[in-house]
């Protein structure tokens, strides 16, 4: 009789089981970064969830939803520009995803003064990002636009709009506060004795996932 | 290897340290189990005071239909969500998986500190919702709009916002302990312990903590937006209405996407309570049997198979809603199927027990009547689970029996067999005995008691929810007298708690002494070099796993059972 579990190399579907159920570690990553991956799994469904009751909202309301390229038309120069905000901060937001890239590119080469100035810059795009959402926040506010109604069509619109953007917004913000964090423990030396750099990586993903979100709501909130 | 020198292992040395701002496993464990018994006692009152009203309607002047309303929501969330949830994960889970799996802490300790003081957080704005303008909210505890922020509800002022809020900080509470016991039990299992070696005890509290840390963002949102539809007048989930005569403000919403998210949340709730009391009860029956668990792989992807699943049935809780037929087809037969893996696991269980050496312990008879207990609620969830069958009976006490049985009183019944089980590890003493077959027998006989009669008053059509009874025809007066037993049933099971809460305080002073293995388990957790395990928990070195949790009377063996660190060649304790 066998009594004790014995671990051979099998093949296929049990293969597949026996290299999850491997020794020590499931995933060949860090503690903290399988930590952030789970996290982010987790936010996935808390925006998922907020973009679905956006959808059902749009179609149970009873007035017409506002046309997203009119009310978010901006008049530059005398030309009357649509969407043209939303545009330019969804530029540098994933101008920024590229900045961190490199950031974490560099902090694998253990380059730290260039690793931390990259992240700066990050968090700098970031913070533009939410400057600019509060210029658009405080625009739609002084046209009447609030959370409980506006003059375009559905009530929703400004619920919504609100709610969704304000939470992606205090992603945005909760990240610069990370990014910074991060970028100044860099220069201190912090991760000096440890020579590990992967909290870059880290914090990269996070950034990474809140632009990712984004892109979904600029798809669904601004272009639908 | 290497990470092993991430782990913070500063010794806590003050008080403050080692006890409050403690960032160890084991003290938070004890802490999130001590908030979450002393609010369930508030909840247990409660439970006898709505019990009071209905068994002796008009002897109890403070107990108006508003107050009814009060208790029965705030009994229902403080049992489902700040007792069960957070024991089973924040209690259990904190201070079994490390052990279990050979680490030495969570993987972010601090992390984890945290969690728990957001735990007692969310628990004071509940409690506090008793003392503001208006109480606690009434609405149920399912909280449904367009009813939970109108006025005419009991606490539409403030209760409900407290609610919510409570809510939203209890999610954050459980995200940041769930984040570190998933990666605990994937990246900082000791070596040899393969995911196929873990206790089901582990096994069940992961998949619990997954289902916990994918479910309760619906809850989070659906709590975000009805907070807005309440103090900020949006409409996510209110129509046109009309309240008392006037005209409100709100058009458009929809209700029934509250309940969608609602039950997107609920389901797997059910299944965060459940699957760690399964995987606690294979353990205790294992054990006390002395008998390998029977189909432990099975076991496993049953556990696993569940955990999906539970995703897919959330509907079933709204075939009165009013919702398409289809959807209700679909819900039922993914309902119907999600019995299969569980039937499976009973059918272990019991298969477990045959022919076993079983040991008749305070923990076994916990076990024993969980099986018991849940086997009954599931074959009235089969009844329920049908929506023919179901219109008739949601809203009667049909349900109530039905849902007390299987996730009240079943995981229940594990929390006490779970905790009469580590006891002895957590405190160094043994509870004593003949106080908790007193209790087993006390809660076990009389929770029967209470929630049978119950199914005869659901299928009388006595409805749910009712705060009197009074000129209904249909309700035969023997309904009253039913009520009036199960009132009297509850009062006493109720009172039965007290020996357990005085067994759990004086055991602590005047306890017998516990072995480090007092009921000879094979699991890493009783092999520790101390009881309670020190700081860092294993000493100098890491126990290295040889076996499976579950070798129990192997053959050529002076002992009956060989613990998870036990190496065959060697043949001594490594």
């Amino acid at each position: 009789m066998q009594t004790t579990h014995t671990l051979e190399d099998p093949k296929g579907v049990k293969g597949f089981v026996s290299d999850w159920a491997g020794d020590k570690n499931t995933f060949k990553v860090s503690w903290g970064k399988a930590m952030m991956w789970i996290f982010l799994l987790s936010d996935t469904f808390v925006f998922s969830c907020f973009l679905i009751g956006y959808m059902v909202v749009r179609m149970s309301t009873t007035e017409p939803w506002p046309n997203a390229s009119e009310v978010f038309a901006l008049e530059i120069a005398g030309h009357h520009i649509p969407l043209v905000l939303i545009a330019i901060m969804t530029f540098i937001l994933i101008t920024s995803s590229g900045t961190m890239a490199m950031a974490v590119n560099f902090g694998y080469r253990k380059d730290k003064m260039k690793a931390a100035l990259l992240m700066i810059v990050t968090a700098v795009l970031g913070l533009s990002f939410v400057g600019m959402q509060a210029f658009e926040w405080s625009k739609l506010i002084e046209e009447g636009v609030r959370p409980w109604g506006n003059p375009f069509g559905a009530p929703q619109f400004g619920s919504v709009f609100f709610m969704v953007t304000g939470f992606h917004g205090l992603h945005v913000s909760i990240g610069v506060i990370y990014l910074a964090t991060v970028a100044i423990k860099i220069l201190k030396g912090h991760y000096e004795q440890s020579g590990n750099y992967e909290i870059v990586e880290i914090s990269g993903l996070y950034w990474h996932f809140v632009d990712l979100v984004w892109v979904f709501i600029f798809a669904l909130f601004y272009l639908w | 290897m290497e990470d092993e020198v991430e782990q913070d292992m500063h010794e806590p040395n003050s008080f403050w340290t080692k006890y409050v701002w403690s960032q160890d496993h084991k003290v938070i464990a004890i802490q999130y189990s001590v908030i979450a018994i002393l609010v369930g006692i508030v909840a247990l009152v409660l439970s006898g005071l709505m019990r009071l009203q209905l068994g002796f309607p008009g002897h109890f002047d403070f107990i108006d239909p508003s107050a009814y309303y009060q208790f029965v929501t705030m009994h229902g969330m403080i049992m489902v969500i700040y007792l069960l949830t957070a024991i089973f994960l924040g209690g259990f889970g904190n201070y079994l998986i490390p052990l279990m799996v050979g680490a030495r802490d969570m993987v972010f300790p601090f992390v984890n500190m945290l969690s728990v003081w957001f735990y007692l957080l969310a628990v004071l704005i509940l409690m506090a919702s008793f003392f503001v303008p208006g109480g606690p909210t009434g609405a149920g505890w399912t909280l449904y709009p367009p009813q939970a922020i109108l006025p005419g509800t009991p606490g539409s002022d403030w209760g409900i916002i407290l609610m919510l809020v409570s809510l939203a900080v209890f999610i954050v509470a459980a995200t940041m302990g769930g984040l570190n016991y998933v990666t605990t039990v994937l990246q900082a299992r000791t070596r040899g312990m393969t995911l196929m070696r873990m206790p089901l005890t582990v096994w069940g509290i992961f998949t619990a903590t997954i289902l916990a840390l994918l479910a309760f963002p619906a809850l989070f949102v659906s709590a975000v937006m009805m907070l807005f539809d309440k103090t900020l007048g949006t409409s996510f989930f209110m129509p046109a209405i009309i309240s008392m005569g006037q005209q409100l403000d709100y058009e458009g919403g929809s209700p029934i996407l509250f309940q969608h998210l609602f039950w997107f949340f609920g389901h797997p709730e059910v299944y965060i309570v459940a699957l760690p009391a399964f995987g606690i009860v294979s353990d205790l029956i294992s054990i006390h049997a002395r008998k390998n668990i029977f189909g432990y792989r099975m076991m496993v992807w049953a556990i696993v198979i569940i955990g999906v699943m539970s995703f897919v049935v959330w509907a079933h809780h709204m075939y009165v809603s009013g919702m398409n037929p289809i959807f209700g087809y679909f819900f039922a037969t993914t309902t119907l199927i999600i019995a299969v893996p569980t039937a499976i696991k009973v059918y272990n269980w019991v298969l477990t027990l045959w022919r076993g050496n079983i040991r008749l312990n305070v923990p076994m008879l916990f076990a024993l009547g969980f099986v018991s207990t849940f086997t009954i609620g599931g074959l009235t969830g089969l009844f329920l689970g049908n929506v023919v069958v179901d219109l008739p009976l949601s809203d009667t006490y049909f349900v109530v029996a039905h849902f007390h049985m299987v996730m009240g009183v079943s995981p229940i019944l594990v929390v006490f067999g779970g905790i009469y089980h580590w006891y002895p590890k957590m405190s160094g003493r043994m509870l004593n005995d003949t106080l908790g077959k007193l209790h087993f027998w006390g809660t076990f006989l009389g929770t029967y008691a209470i929630y049978f009669p119950m199914h005869y008053l659901g299928v009388l059509g006595v409805p749910r929810r009712y705060f009197a009874y009074e000129n209904y025809d249909f309700i035969p007066d023997s309904a009253k007298d039913l009520n009036a037993l199960i009132s009297v049933m509850a009062i006493f099971v109720g009172l039965m708690q007290l020996i357990f809460i005085f067994n759990l305080v004086w055991s602590l002073f005047k306890g017998k002494k516990a072995s480090d293995n007092p009921w000879e388990a094979t699991s890493l957790e009783w092999q520790t070099e101390t009881t309670p395990p020190g700081h860092g928990n294993w000493g100098k070195e890491l126990p290295i796993c040889h076996r499976w949790a579950y070798d129990y009377g192997v053959p050529g063996y002076a002992q009956d059972y060989l613990p998870q660190n036990f190496s065959a060649e060697s043949g001594e304790k490594t």
